[in-house]
This record gives C-alpha cells, structure tokens and sequence, in this order.
C-alpha cells in the first residue's frame, strides 16, 4: 500500500527530528465561514495534523468546552455532509497536512458508513477517529475505511493494558492517540513522567507514531510532550479561545487570535527537543 | 454490520427458536445491543461482564439475591385483580404485578440490589446512577446507604424541578445528587454526565444503569435482574387461574420494567406483549418520547437501538410528562423483539396517562406512577375488545407518590 499523508507527514517530522503539533477543532465551531478561516489558517499557524470534531449533540467522551463548541457548531448550521464540503475547500488549497476526522458514530451510521467512507475520501480526509468505536465493534467502519485506504486512529489509555493493547492496535494505522489521563476532554493536565513510561509502553508493542493528548493546554506543557513522544494533540484550549471570543460578542478578529495561540504552541514544540 | 443471530434459527421459517436466548457473545441481540464506548471504559465493561457471568454460575450469589428480594425489597410483589376497573372495562380480567409495593416505590429496586452485589463482589468503593423520574437515583441510594459505598448521582435540572420530593429522598439517604445542565437537562444528558464521571474514575467506581439500556452486557445483565418480576407473575397466575394470561402491558422509557416482566413469557406463543411508549403530546407533534414507533436505529449510550433522531443523526430532546420515560432511545432487546414481531407497541400521551392515572385512583384506590400510566391507558383501550375470560397482567411497577407534584399542575392545584 502507498504511504498514506498521514505516514508522509510523519515520516517527514522524523526526519526533521522534532515532535509534531496537532490541532483539534470542532468542525464548523462557531459558524461555517469563521471555521473554514480557522482550518485554512492552521497549517501556515504551525499544526503539523489537523484533527476537526464532527458535531454531535451527545458527545459522550467530552468535556464542557468541547460540548459547547459541538452545540455552536450544530447551532451554526453544521452537518456531516457540509463539513465534508469544507474539508473539500481545505484541500483545494493544501495537498500536505492530513486532516483525520474525529467523532462519535452516529451521524455516521445515519449518513450511512459505505456512502460516508465515499464522500470523506473525495473531500481529501485522511483518518477517522471515532471515539464510541472499540475494536469490538470494527466490523461496520473501520474495516472498510482500511480497505479504501483511509487511516483509522485508536484512542489508547491508561486503562489499555498489555494484555488489550495488542487488540486496540490491531487495526489502527496513521498513529495512535494516547489519552494521557482516565477522563474527559478539557480535564487536568497530564503528569510527565506517567506519560513517559506510557509511551514506551506502547512503542514496546507498534512502530506506529504515537500522538498524547488530554489535558494540554500551554506551549511549555506541549513541549514536555513533544519530549516524550511524536506529537502532542491540543483541544480544548483552542475550543476555549472560539467561546471567548463568542463570549465578547464580536468574533472577528478570532481566526487570527487561535492561529497565534496555535504558533506559540507550534514554537514550543519544535524547540522542545533542541532545548 | 452484525448481521441477524438469533442463538438458532428455525430452519424453514426463520424464526427464532427461542426468543430468550440473546445477547449473542458480543452482547448483539439482531443488529442491535453491542459495545460502542470509549476505550477507556473497555477494559471496565468486559470486568464487568466476567464478574456478571460468574455471579450466574454461582447458586451462593442467587440465594443471596433472593435474601435480599425477600426481606429487603419486599417480595415477592402481589399479583392483584383490579376487579373494579375490570368491571369498569368490561372486558378481560385485569391483574397488576404490584411492584409499587417494593422497597422504595417501583421495580427499580430490584436491579439495584443485584448491581451492588455485583459492586461489592468487584471490590469497588463508589457507586455513580443517572436518573431521570429520580426512581432510580433513590434506588441506588438505597442500597449504596445500606451496603456503606460512597452514591453520586447525576440527574437533569428539568427533572430535578419536576420530581423534587426524590431528590430530598436521595440526600436524605447520603447521596450527592448532581445537577446536569446539559441538552435537555433531562434522562439522556443525566447518562452522558454519568458515563463522562465513569470514563474518569473507572477504577474505583461501579455504574450502576437503571435500565435494560448502555453497552453490553447492561441490557442483559438488568433484565436478568428484572426478570423476578416475569417470573413471580407466571407463577401467581398458574396459582390463581391455572393458566398463562392473553396479554402483558407495560409502559417502556429504556425498558427494563417491561422486559423484567416479558422475558420469562417470551416463549410462550399464546402470551401477545405490548410496550407502551410516551407520546407525549402526540407523535404527530414531534413532542414525543417513542423511539420504537417514531424512531429509527441508531448508536447511543453504547448501544445500538432505536433512537429519536434527525436527519443528521443528531440527538432529538424527547418529551413525556413521565420523567421516567423522557428518553430518546429503548433498550436493544426491545428493538430486536419488535423487529422479529414478537412484541407490539403502542403509545400513550401524557393526557392518556392522566385520564389513567385518575381512573386507577378513583377505581382501585391506588396512585400508579406516570410511567405505568401509560400502560394503563393501553389496558384500559385492550380490555373491553377482550372477552370475559381473557386475562391481561399489566405491570404497576411505581407508585405515584414523586408524581403529585405533576399532577397538581396539570389539575392547576397549587399544593
Ligand atoms: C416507576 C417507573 N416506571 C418506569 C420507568 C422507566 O424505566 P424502564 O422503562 O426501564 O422501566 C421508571 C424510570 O424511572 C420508573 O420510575
């Protein structure tokens, strides 16, 4: 099979021996045109991977911040099917960062999986996350989205032991993402060196890259990441800065606020291992 | 996609051999039931399963359970002709399993005393609920006071107004009761913020779901619990007629007081089931809670079933007068037996229920809860298209003391 972007981009971060920034927001957080300002502006700010949430009106795995973003988002109009309208435009004009989608499976199992695998892939998506989809229930997505040559990114936590890890790595590809804390999105910070002996665990069973996220929010808690693993995922922080400026009432200087908290991270993670 | 499994299949039919004998391995009863949670929780849902399948292996834990049943709880419940409303009717004779009379005022009691036996068998200190009428928050208050475990439960700020004598009841018995501000503020918000709490401290905590709904092996796992209740009926009634009853009724919000009473009759032909969902203000009007009916299958709260839905796949905040049946989804074994023909459904409004509600006060001289309301005012349509001979049991399975608030309102009675 040909490296997927996902691999290329990973590949690429190796070689320059340094860590990779990737960037969560909620797809079409807080409204359609604001969203595509912020996504087309992400690869320039410093995000080496672009995670965008589906909205979901019940996301089960998430914290207040990302919650709110889900419902501004579906508030603002947002559905599957448009979203996939703006990767579309995303990719017009970017060939080289990979975009992984992130979720829960129902809007999916609405939109119907085969149809949905179809449409992501025209619109230049490159992995799925889709959070209340153990491999136990890999049969109905993840297996087809493999066979067509999507990525498809498993959630590992401190709950994943050695005996279960094999299982939750099987059919994941692209990297693995580590929850570095049992709980939800937006909770506490991470202990470093719990996240150090995870991520040797789990190099001790895959080559996969492996991405830490959870509870990361400042550019020097992104670089002790950055130190220990090959890329450090921020969320919730980036959400906080759309509700903020929702908040104020006046969101048009937003995009380019996240694009300067995303550099500020993106900074720290690329001078984390020379320092 | 999982595809149809019956445990067998008849050869030329295609019917199930059996109706009772699902979940299959993966916890899929058909294409519905399964495991979609977060990693996180995996390794704690497949514990649990382990711990589950043991205790059933274990004649010790079913003796101790029954102890529990008979001098905690109360049972077993009666089974009472509702003479006056039957003549009232009509028609067929009308039996109530009264599981109002259990411990605590509903059937909710039942499961909770397995759960926690289970808890304590898994060694964990915490016990977390959602609830929704508040029935099952004060249940597992109950038993989490009586066993000494640490109880929070998370319960809808709607629900939280509506039902507030069962959120004094929790405190009182040491609960922490947590407001959820969340969507509807209702059932299925309490149940994110309860799975959000289980996903953070999943190592000392046990959840303990109120219905026959959550991932696998919930839906099994509470009707198996529940199903005392089909049991002592099948009983009582051989007892009392020398025969199996025409038809069984029972009002479903996620479906474990209705399964508790179906399962034992499942294979038994002669026996019609109806489910009752909350209509709410009619199906006609969006402003339901009919997920069967008015839903269609979908992936929520670790289960696949039948949902209220958009055409997005979005979560549509349901509506029923009954906080207890205020839920978007049904349990997965309900789907399936709708699915296969083996249970029928039919609906109530929340006007339906109050017209029961007073027809059962004024009649029988008892207060049902809302919920089971709505399966009176299913009964109250089947019983006279029945003969005399006929017999239906109907499962009363909560008392309407939490509901007088409501009711008050409806009547404009300030109390
Ligand atoms: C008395 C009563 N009946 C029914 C229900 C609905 O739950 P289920 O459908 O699981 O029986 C509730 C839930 O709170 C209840 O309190």
């Amino acid at each position: 099979m040909t490296a997927s972007r996902l691999d290329r981009r990973f590949q690429a971060l190796r070689d320059e021996g340094r860590a990779g920034l990737v960037t969560f927001v909620c797809g079409g957080d807080p409204d359609p045109e604001t969203f595509q300002a912020i996504l087309g502006g992400l690869p320039e700010a410093g995000a080496d991977v672009i995670e965008v949430g589906m909205p979901f009106s019940d996301p089960m795995a998430d914290g207040p911040s990302i919650q709110a973003g889900n419902l501004r988002a579906l508030a603002a109009g947002m559905t599957l099917e448009r979203l996939l309208g703006h990767i579309a435009r995303f990719r017009n004009g970017n060939s080289e960062t990979p975009i992984v989608l992130m979720g829960y499976f129902n809007p999916i199992h609405k939109f119907g999986p085969e149809r949905f695998l179809e449409a992501a892939i025209v619109a230049g998506v490159d992995g799925l996350i889709v959070v209340d989809l153990p491999p136990e229930e890999d049969a109905e997505l993840c297996l087809p989205a493999l066979a067509r040559g999507l990525n498809f990114i498993r959630l590992a936590t401190p709950t994943t032991d050695d005996k279960r890890l094999p299982k939750v790595l099987g059919n994941t590809s692209g990297f693995i993402y580590y929850v570095s804390i049992t709980g939800i999105t937006g909770a506490a910070a991470p202990v470093a060196d719990m996240v150090g002996a995870a991520v040797e665990r789990l190099r001790r069973h895959t080559d996969l890259p492996v991405a830490v996220g959870f509870g990361i929010r400042e550019p020097e808690q992104a670089a002790g990441i950055a130190r220990l693993a090959d890329a450090a995922v921020v969320g919730s922080a980036l959400v906080d800065e759309v509700a903020r400026h929702v908040a104020s009432g006046d969101t048009s200087g937003l995009a380019r606020a996240l694009h300067a908290k995303v550099e500020g991270l993106a900074q720290a993670v690329r001078r984390a291992r020379a320092a | 996609m999982a595809t149809a499994i019956p445990a067998t299949t008849h050869m030329t039919t295609g019917r199930p051999n059996s109706f009772r004998a699902g979940p299959d391995e993966d916890g899929h009863f058909g294409i519905y039931g399964g495991r979609f949670v977060a990693e996180t929780l995996m390794p704690n849902i497949l514990e649990l399963e382990q711990a589950w399948r043991a205790a059933k292996e274990d004649p010790g834990f079913q003796a101790e359970l029954d102890s529990w049943f008979k001098d905690y709880v109360g049972r077993p419940s009666p089974l009472y002709l509702a003479q006056r409303l039957t003549d009232h009717l009509g028609g067929a004779k009308v039996y109530f399993k009264r599981d109002e009379l259990n411990h605590t005022g509903a059937h909710k009691i039942n499961n909770c005393v397995g759960q926690i036996l289970l808890a304590t068998r898994m060694g964990k200190k915490r016990i977390i609920a959602e609830t929704g009428a508040g029935q099952h928050g004060v249940a597992t208050a109950t038993v989490a006071a009586r066993f000494g475990l640490e109880c929070v439960i998370y319960m809808g700020e709607r629900d939280i107004e509506r039902q507030s004598p069962n959120v004094f009841r929790m405190r009182l018995l040491g609960a922490k009761v947590v407001p959820v501000t969340s969507g509807s503020k209702t059932l299925k918000d309490a149940m994110n913020e309860a799975l959000r709490d289980w996903v953070t401290n999943v190592e000392d905590t046990f959840y303990i779901i109120g219905s026959v709904a959550g991932p696998h092996p919930y839906p099994a796992l509470v009707r198996d619990f529940q199903s005392v209740i089909g049991h002592e009926a099948k009983a009582q009634l051989l007892e009392k007629e020398g025969r199996l009853p025409d038809l069984l009724v029972a009002a479903v919000g996620g479906g474990s007081n209705a399964m508790g009473l179906f399962h034992p009759f499942l294979d038994d032909p002669e026996v019609r089931i109806v489910a009752v969902e909350a209509a709410g203000d009619g199906i006609e009007t969006g402003r339901h809670a009919a997920a069967m009916s008015a839903g269609e299958p979908g992936v929520l709260h670790g289960m696949r079933s039948y949902l209220m839905q958009d055409a997005d796949g979005q979560i549509v905040e349901p509506h029923s007068i009954s906080a207890g049946l205020d839920y978007p989804g049904i349990g997965p074994e309900h789907s399936w037996l709708k699915d296969m023909g083996r249970i029928e459904i039919a609906t109530a409004t929340d006007q339906d229920a109050l017209d029961a509600f007073a027809l059962c006060a004024k009649l029988e001289g008892i207060l049902p809860a809302l919920e089971p309301s709505h399966a009176l005012a299913e009964v109250t349509r089947q019983a006279p298209r029945m003969a005399k001979d006929q017999i239906i049991i109907m499962n009363l399975c909560g008392r309407g003391d939490k509901d007088i608030g409501t009711v008050a309102q409806h009547m404009g009675v300030t109390l």
